[in-house]
């Protein structure tokens, strides 16, 4: 495959994710320094993360001008990290059971 | 950058076309195979600091003592006022800019402007620097001032300080390797040794350049905000 000179990406989108990505980065900044807590604490921070993470991947790294065949076996795989998460949060939870049962004074 | 623009079956981006590019006697990724490969290499990388992270997520759940305060740790005073995570909030500011940067480049070079190319790739690599100092500068402080280590620390639960060097550290080298990639690259490009194979290069350090930007999106608001 030949890609000799077919980039014909506007610069101004480039400018504008730039943009947006300082934008969301001090809006999860704000959230530290409003000292927000609980639910809405984590809820603001990850929407940022996601947010953040999308732009990156669609933009910057061209994702959204690739094929279909390679967003998949970009997204799929590491859906099955959401499984060692659900193990290990079972794991960590029975971990710290033992902990308190036996460790603490 | 491939465009396919005409209506034969299985050249639409659809689930035909999916179909088609992995079942017809062609390749399945019509691009550079250097891209592919790096793409495959970020996908093992994504599971590397995907681990890291579920593990970080299992110790600090299973920690007994209380996970140690990370405003307060990496907070810094600036004209007699405290802010949190000041510094953090720098460093990420760098590396988006340097991600800006670096997709100016990869555009420079496949509009083949060379000059341009080598300059953006430079300031690329230099703000990847800029990270670096200060992140050497925040684990100094961590460690002289604060004596956090990896067995223990004066804040809270151990396991914080074995969380942080890994997953930092870990990062911190792929900003190095990221930076040295960088600048072998611009100097080929500068030598013109890209002229007759195309730039897709530039992208390609280009995609490895973004990846460690997108790895510390993940970082900032795991292991910093939250």
């Amino acid at each position: 495959m030949s890609d000799t000179g077919t980039q014909e990406h506007p610069i101004g989108l480039y400018l504008k994710v730039w943009g947006w990505l300082f934008v969301l980065s001090f809006f999860s900044y704000l959230v530290e320094y409003y000292e927000l807590e609980g639910a809405l604490r984590w809820s603001l921070v990850l929407f940022f993360m996601v947010v953040k993470a999308a732009v990156i991947m669609a933009v910057f790294m061209h994702v959204m001008w690739e094929r279909l065949a390679l967003k998949l076996s970009l997204f799929l795989p590491p859906l099955v990290l959401l499984v060692l998460v659900a193990m290990m949060a079972i794991e960590a939870g029975y971990i710290e059971g033992l902990r308190l049962m036996f460790f603490s004074q | 950058m491939s465009q396919n623009t005409d209506n034969t079956p299985g050249t639409a981006d659809d689930f035909q076309g999916l179909v088609a590019d992995w079942s017809a006697d062609k390749e399945t990724f019509a691009m550079p195979w250097g891209k592919l490969m790096m793409w495959i290499f970020l996908l093992g990388d994504t599971f590397i600091f995907g681990i890291f992270l579920v593990g970080y997520m299992a110790v600090r759940m299973a920690a007994v003592d209380p996970w140690p305060a990370t405003e307060e740790i990496f907070s810094m005073t600036m004209f007699g006022h405290e802010f949190p995570l000041l510094l953090i909030a720098i460093m990420t500011f760098v590396l988006i800019t340097s991600s800006g940067t670096m997709a100016m480049a990869v555009r420079s070079g496949y509009m083949g402007d060379r000059r341009k190319t080598v300059l953006f790739m430079a300031i690329t690599a230099l703000l990847g620097l800029t990270f670096l100092g200060m992140q050497a500068y925040e684990w100094a402080t961590l460690i002289f001032n604060y004596d956090i280590r990896p067995w223990g620390n004066p804040f809270g639960a151990e396991q914080f300080g074995a969380v942080f060097f890994m997953i930092t550290g870990f990062h911190g080298l792929h900003v190095l390797g990221g930076v040295i990639y960088l600048t072998i690259i611009a100097r080929r490009v500068h030598k013109g040794v890209y002229e007759n194979k195309g730039y897709s290069i530039v992208e390609i350090t280009g995609l490895y350049w973004h990846f460690v930007d997108l790895v510390w999106v993940f970082i900032f608001a795991f292991f910093y905000l939250l």
